[in-house]
């Protein structure tokens, strides 16, 4: 053997046969031997949503809400602060959307407060008290850096919390990251219920508990105090169906936060066979949820979710322990999702889909079996006109072929891309793409053939001087595919992956791998006429 | 076997009849763009914005009930396309107002009220609020402008300028042909076609760098020779091979077109009208723009 054929071979079978060992557990389809272990690959190739099915969601994150969640948090802090130390303040309120102005009565308070927020506060902008005809003002702004600081971890928060509910609700690898700014992607293969999912994600889950104000009129139109908010409670008739809306005055002070909650499970009323969810408080939930119950028998606490009352029951005793229950009109499996959003936690913003793309199970087969019948038709069709046109040249050039398709299945394979509906696409078109370089090498040696050249010298001459315009043909589609990939999301991205995988392979089994074959019946046996 | 044998066509004298008919294909094109970009064409909702559902039935439906369906619940502006073949529909709405997760929901419970004997099954639905769409329409021009850019830089490094001009003439040419067929038929203009677009705008030049390698090659043979006879001699050389390797890949793309199913059907068509211009192009566009710039660049 000359001229390095043995190790030309011998890289042709290897890859072949690596080839194989990647694609081993996507031709077993999930039934390995149990000796398949070790090293061996296990991953079988992945499947896009738009061929196996599945939900792929666009998240937007409302960042400002949450600039304006942190405000909220800080004013009630101060609030609490100031009462503590008895500092009289007229009001503090959000002023714009990066602002918290407070309201003292005299000059002295005001310099008092102005330096505790100071000391409190340091992230924040404070602006030296202004007399306001009577009135001091301090105003605290929270500058550029911090907002964008705290839009950020609110996207990675919400991308935790996202995460963490996912988890619970039981989705076999599911896809959740950042892109851009604010937003998330989630994608949820081969969900069954993907309605129920989305609500799952897209909930707040925002859990207040708040008095009920029994001195307002809670119908509609009646004018609510500034202390207070109307909010409606909403009644499911278990029997009927028919939903009734109860509207209630609260105390917009919120008590007790949902941060406070270690669990949450779902438990079933026995007297009503009615599903509940129990919730646990901290030990400091615990000691609020003490107080308050305590200061407040008799009065109704309303238990609100993303600013809708799910229950208001009267406290009949001090409730000490920490534990309490959310009741409401709802199924198991309603209860059983507020179960996971409550233990998974808040939402530090809302969020909004902007991209839901969701495709059945039997679309996605049916794409792969039409994907397939057309990737067989295709490949009987190259094969057959390979073989008239180039009678046995021809035979080789589809051994290359069908070694380019193999390959890159294999590589598909080993490198866990991801196959989409277009990548099978990809495929079938470098079925036909994958013989051209060898039209082009045929050519010219038939070209040098006439012009009188052994079959040797002109296969030779045919690889040599087809050489620099295969390279050049491959590199504008590989520029193409470069730029589809950088572009192209999910199924487009599945494309790119195919075309240029296979474009790469292709110089390998055109050059390389049919050369070989005529290099070995060359070197062997006295050829004197090419079947070309 | 031979297709062609020895042939002595002369394609650069047929210039003026390739350029007419080009220069109308390339206005066409232009058209199609300028529709596009005003979203006057037939947008998919990728890029539009707004929700797609395909739908199966188990029994045999008219569109007419459908829509009436859709109407009696306030659905007015959507589009219907039933698919043949196991009664499936698909329902496009541009530029929905509500928020993305309740229309497809309302679709399936209106469909549940006004057609109670025939059960159906969603098969796929596509929500795509319109600040995405926006974003992959940017996106999109970036990238088909990125790609061209790429390849006339290739191009003019690998040869030189007048036939990297040449080749994005007929890169561009391509493209414009693409989608003045598109337009014309008043098929859907979405992320797939753009990606069949950036396919072909690849591809196409694999027949031109074959056309233009042989030329390159017989000018320095035959210097003396005039620049026309040595781009018709060089593409008479070359055309079996031209059309040979164009064939295989439209063998390939034409039984995508016709057996992948619905989901690629169009995309595959853009592969198919995109190998064949391709070809076309190479011979009759690419070469002839460089025989004209040599031609200036001497005289």
């Amino acid at each position: 053997m000359s001229k390095g054929l043995t190790w030309r071979i011998g890289l042709i079978v290897l890859f072949l046969v690596g080839s194989f060992i990647y694609l081993i557990p996507t031709l077993a389809g999930g039934k390995l031997p149990s000796w398949w272990g070790g090293l061996l690959p296990k991953d079988k190739i992945h499947l896009g949503l738009d061929l196996q099915g599945g939900t792929h969601l666009v998240l937007e994150v409302d960042t400002p809400k949450a600039v304006e969640g942190k405000l909220d948090l800080i004013i009630t802090d101060l609030e609490d602060t100031l009462n503590s130390k008895t500092i009289r303040f007229k009001q503090i309120v959000k002023g714009g959307s990066d602002r918290i102005a407070v309201t003292l009565y005299d000059k002295m308070s005001a310099d008092t407060v102005a330096k505790l927020l100071k000391e409190k506060y340091p992230q924040l902008e404070l602006a030296a008290p202004v007399d306001e005809g009577g009135f001091y003002a301090v105003s605290l702004r929270m500058g550029e850096k911090e907002q964008q600081d705290t839009r950020d971890k609110a996207v990675a928060q919400a991308l935790e919390t996202i995460r963490n509910r996912i988890d619970q609700f039981g989705v076999s690898e599911p896809v959740i990251q950042r892109e851009g700014i604010d937003h998330i992607v989630v994608q949820l293969p081969g969900i069954k219920d993907p309605k129920r999912a989305i609500e799952l994600i897209g909930k707040t889950a925002r859990l207040e508990f708040k008095l009920v104000d029994e001195g307002a009129n809670p119908a509609p139109g009646m004018p609510v105090p500034p202390e207070d908010e109307r909010l409606t409670e909403k009644k499911v008739d278990a029997a009927t169906g028919a939903v009734t809306e109860i509207p209630l005055v609260l105390k917009r002070k919120t008590l007790i936060t949902g941060d406070l909650l270690t669990d949450a499970q779902v438990r079933i009323d026995s007297q009503y066979n009615q599903p509940y969810v129990a919730i646990e408080f901290n030990s400091l939930g615990a000691k609020l949820f003490d107080q308050v119950t305590a200061a407040n028998v008799g009065k109704r606490f309303a238990i609100v979710l993303d600013n809708a009352i799910y229950s208001a029951p009267v406290i009949r005793e001090r409730i000490s322990g920490g534990s309490a229950q959310i009741s409401g009109s709802f199924t198991e499996k309603e209860a059983a999702d507020l179960a996971i959003v409550l233990r998974a936690g808040a939402l530090p913003a809302p969020v909004k889909i902007i991209q839901n793309v969701t495709v059945g199970p039997s679309l996605g087969q049916d794409s792969i079996n039409k994907g397939l019948m057309a990737g067989l038709i295709g490949v009987i069709l190259v094969v057959i006109f390979m073989t008239i046109y180039y009678k046995l040249s021809g035979l080789i050039a589809n051994v290359g072929m069908v070694l380019n398709i193999i390959y890159l299945m294999g590589a598909l394979a080993a490198l866990g891309a991801t196959l989409t509906l277009p990548g099978i696409a990809a495929i079938v078109l470098l079925i036909g793409m994958s013989v051209d370089s060898n039209v082009l090498i045929f050519e010219r040696i038939r070209e040098e053939l006439r012009l009188g050249k052994t079959a040797k010298a002109a296969v030779d001459a045919g690889y040599d001087k087809a050489f620099l315009t295969i390279m050049d043909s491959h590199v504008t589609t590989l520029i193409t595919a470069a730029v589809l990939f950088q572009f192209g999301t999910g199924p487009v991205k599945g494309f790119a992956v195919s075309l240029s995988l296979g474009i790469i392979i292709n110089l390998f089994t055109s050059l390389l791998g049919t050369r070989v074959i005529y290099d070995f019946i060359l070197g062997r046996t006295h050829v004197k006429n090419l079947s070309i | 076997m031979e297709l062609i044998g020895k042939t002595k066509i002369d394609f650069i004298g047929m210039r003026n009849i390739s350029f007419m008919i080009s220069g109308v294909i390339a206005l066409v094109g232009i058209i199609a763009i300028i529709q596009i970009s005003r979203g006057a064409a037939n947008m998919g909702i990728d890029f539009s914005g707004g929700t797609g559902l395909q739908i199966k039935f188990a029994k045999p439906f008219t569109t007419d009930e459908i829509r009436k369906a859709l109407a009696d619940n306030g659905i007015k502006e959507v589009e219907l396309q039933e698919i043949k073949e196991g009664n499936q529909l698909l329902i496009k709405m541009r530029k929905s107002t509500a928020p993305v997760g309740k229309i497809a929901e309302t679709i399936e419970q209106d469909f549940k009220k006004a057609l109670p004997g025939n059960s159906f099954t969603i098969e796929s639905t596509t929500e795509i609020g319109p600040s995405i769409g926006d974003k992959l329409r940017k996106d999109t021009l970036i990238a088909v402008a990125l790609s061209l850019f790429c390849i006339i830089l290739y191009i003019a490094w690998r040869f030189d300028f007048k036939f990297g001009i040449g080749a994005t003439v007929a890169t561009l040419h391509d493209v414009l042909a693409i989608l003045a067929v598109f337009f014309v038929m008043n098929k859907e203009v979405n992320l797939l076609l753009i990606t069949a677009v950036l396919t072909v705008a690849g591809y196409s030049l694999t027949d031109t760098v074959v056309v233009f390698d042989r030329i390159r090659e017989n000018l320095k043979k035959n210097a003396k020779d005039s620049m026309k006879n040595v781009f018709n001699a060089s593409i008479n050389e070359v055309l079996s091979r031209t059309i040979v390797t164009s064939l295989t890949v439209f063998m390939a793309a034409t039984s995508l077109w016709l057996m992948g199913g619905e989901v690629i059907h169009d995309f595959a068509f853009a592969l198919v009208v995109g190998v064949a211009v391709g070809t076309y192009s190479s011979i009759f566009v690419a070469s002839p723009v460089v025989v004209i710039l040599e031609e200036r660049a001497k005289s």
